[in-house]
């Protein structure tokens, strides 16, 4: 009875596991595809791919774009977000639940809607006291900040909750100041949160599509617009065999993270 | 030196008065517990030493200087916490060291420090390890250690043995009793183990709804408490509540029971501990009939009803062949105490009980 209990449980977890790796695996698979459509099953297995992406410039320009937008926007993200969330979670705010709503709201509004609105708004401000912002980095940078604070703040406050106060009150009582206090003792405490914070912060402003392509400049396309442009032109494996790349780095990344800080622990 | 007084303290949180007008003095090299039934205040009034909770009014002066104003890191005070709060992040020693650190003492002495320190509380061997790999007693050193090591004008401990099972907190106590003895620390405890108050402290503060309702020597508390509630909070006591009809004659249950003390005529209670109460088989100034005895192995309690209301006596356990030893439920015996032992107190409210 328990027995088969256990199976049927390892066998729903495994199915639930399938469900969600199925299609990464997919894409791993098929950039592997000798052929420009895909059929199955497949003429034969090459690398070409790799190579024809390593060969499109616009790729690997993209990638450095995306990796510097991301990095910016995570720090800046992390840093307001760890202090929103540390001001939730121990400061008496009168209108907590309302900021925090509102810090969380990104992540309830569909990215082309919050594009959209970025944009009308920047218009607006380059009209109103002749600012542009519209396509500058600065801009991107500032709508990429927009997707990391949630994810910091959530996660971040996630870590604090189960904190109790009296550690930085024993600090404070050996006589540290309210800075020290939170940078020896506190900061300490929740930095499984805030690592996980920046790790999630960093892939959402990544692989972000929908805001970067309303507000981005010209000839300063993230990878995932590069990647839609190129699809306008060709539908071949090429771009499997960059999200392969992408996949298995980001996947590198949290494994790497999971050695410092217990991702599962603060996430769930 | 460095003393500790309190003076008119007083701390309301919307209509609840968590602290009222409480007023202290704790001595240089001095021990003094708070002692109260849960929620009297007693950890607030620590808290507001420590600084960690503003006072609504009154004033706390360590060794002379007004800090009532002063955060926490600005006091001379160190204390031990309940749940003990330590830096889980940090080792033994880096948790013992970090005092230290805050008051800029030089790394050479900062390491003798923290080894005296650990092997004042025993720990020497331990200073590389985890606080998780601790167990709660060791934990509990550590804490100790920490708030020692920084040798505090004043030394403030909130319910430290309460995360301990009964043996380990009867051999800590004696712990901290005597390292506070030799480090001759100004101390203020807050229990509400009258046991461990009894035992620790030189002086003991019984606090009731925010309010100090005697302070004294564990002995004067004892055998001297201001009234019922005092009397009832510290150890176990029979009071019987009756009459004063003239000096020196309380009648309880239609009997002249042997009292003593100063209180006006009328309605009245009489405060008898239960050791002081001698059985007999006849000639007592008390009749009672035996409901339960209880076996405790050194102690026996007897249980009895008798015209003045339940008694409760106590009598280290009876050799074989005395005639207490006979004794069973349904006995008829009496009673009685020396008039020295019959303390007169004022009757209270019913809802004034611990
Ligand atoms: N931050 C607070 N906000 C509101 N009321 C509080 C607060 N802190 C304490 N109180 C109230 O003040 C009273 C005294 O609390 P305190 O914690 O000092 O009691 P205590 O004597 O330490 O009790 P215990 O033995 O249970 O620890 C209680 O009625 C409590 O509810
Ligand atoms: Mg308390």
């Amino acid at each position: 009875m328990a027995k088969a209990r256990t199976f049927l449980w390892r066998g729903g977890v495994g199915a639930v596991f399938t469900v969600v790796l199925l299609p990464m695996l997919a894409v791993m698979y098929l950039s592997f595809f000798d052929q420009e459509v895909v059929s199955f099953p497949p003429d034969g297995y090459t690398l070409r791919w790799y190579v024809n992406a390593w060969e499109q410039r616009e790729f690997s320009r993209g990638f450095v774009n995306s990796l510097q937008l991301a990095v910016v926007a995570t720090v800046i993200g992390v840093t307001l977000g760890t202090a929103a969330a540390y001001a939730l979670v121990r400061a008496r705010l009168p209108a907590r639940g309302f900021v925090n709503t509102l810090l969380m709201g990104p992540l309830a509004v569909p990215g082309v809607v919050l594009g959209t609105a970025l944009y009308v708004m920047f218009v607006q401000i380059d009209d109103a006291i002749d600012f542009q912002i519209v396509a500058t980095l600065p801009g991107l940078i500032a709508a990429h900040v927009l997707l990391t604070v949630p994810w910091t703040v959530r996660l971040v406050a996630a870590s604090l909750a189960g904190l109790h106060p009296a550690a930085e009150e024993a600090a404070a009582d050996l006589g540290a100041r309210p800075w020290t206090v939170f940078r020896r003792v506190t900061l300490p405490m929740m930095r499984s949160g805030v690592v996980a914070g920046a790790l999630f912060s960093f892939i959402q402003s990544f692989e972000n599509l929908e805001l970067t392509l309303l507000l981005v400049g010209p000839g300063r396309s993230t990878l995932p617009v590069a990647m839609l442009n190129y699809l306008e032109f060709r539908v071949d494996p090429t771009l499997a065999a960059v999200a392969t790349v992408q996949i298995v780095m980001i996947g590198a990344l949290m494994l790497i993270t999971d050695r410092f800080v217990n991702l599962s622990r603060v996430v769930s | 030196m460095t003393n500790l007084v309190i003076d008119g303290l007083r701390r309301t949180y919307g209509a609840t008065v968590a602290v009222d007008r409480v007023d202290l003095e704790v001595a240089q090299g001095e021990l003094v517990a708070l002692l109260g039934p849960s929620g009297c205040g007693k950890t607030t009034t620590l808290r507001m030493v420590a600084g960690f909770v503003q006072p609504t009014a009154g004033r706390v002066l360590i060794g002379g200087t007004d800090v009532t104003q002063a955060p926490p890191y600005g006091r001379d005070t160190a204390m031990v916490f309940q749940g003990y709060a330590l830096f889980p992040h940090m080792t033994v020693a880096e948790n013992v060291g970090f005092g230290l650190e805050m008051r800029k003492i030089a790394r050479p002495e900062r390491e003798t420090r923290i080894t005296e320190a650990l092997r004042l509380v025993r720990l020497d061997g331990y200073a590389e390890r985890r606080i998780s790999q601790l167990s709660g007693g060791q934990q509990q050193r550590v804490a100790l250690a920490r708030a020692l090591v920084v040798n505090p004008g004043v030394f403030l401990l909130d319910e430290p043995l309460s995360n301990l099972d009964a043996r380990l907190r009867a051999e800590v106590r004696v712990e901290i009793r005597a390292l506070q003895q030799r480090l001759g620390l100004t101390t203020l405890f807050v229990t509400h183990d009258q046991e461990e108050a009894l035992t620790m402290a030189d002086r003991l503060v019984v606090m009731d709804r925010g309010r100090v309702r005697q302070i004294g020597s564990p002995e004067e508390l004892y055998e001297r408490p201001a009234d019922i509630f005092v009397a009832s909070f510290l150890g176990r006591c029979n009071i019987l509540s009756g009459v004063l009809e003239a000096p020196g004659s309380f009648r309880a249950g239609g009997l002249l029971l042997p009292s003593a003390g100063e209180r006006p005529r009328g309605p009245a209670a009489l405060a008898v501990r239960p050791e002081r109460i001698d059985i007999r088989p006849d000639g007592g100034c008390l009749p009672g009939r035996l409901t339960m005895v209880t076996y405790l192995g050194g102690m026996t309690e007897f249980h009895l009803e008798t015209p003045a209301g339940p008694v409760l006596v106590t009598k280290p356990t009876p050799a074989q062949g005395d005639p207490l030893r006979a004794l069973v439920a349904g006995d008829t015996v009496h009673l009685d105490w020396h008039n020295s032992f019959g303390r007169l107190l004022g009757i209270e409210p019913e809802g004034d009980l611990p």
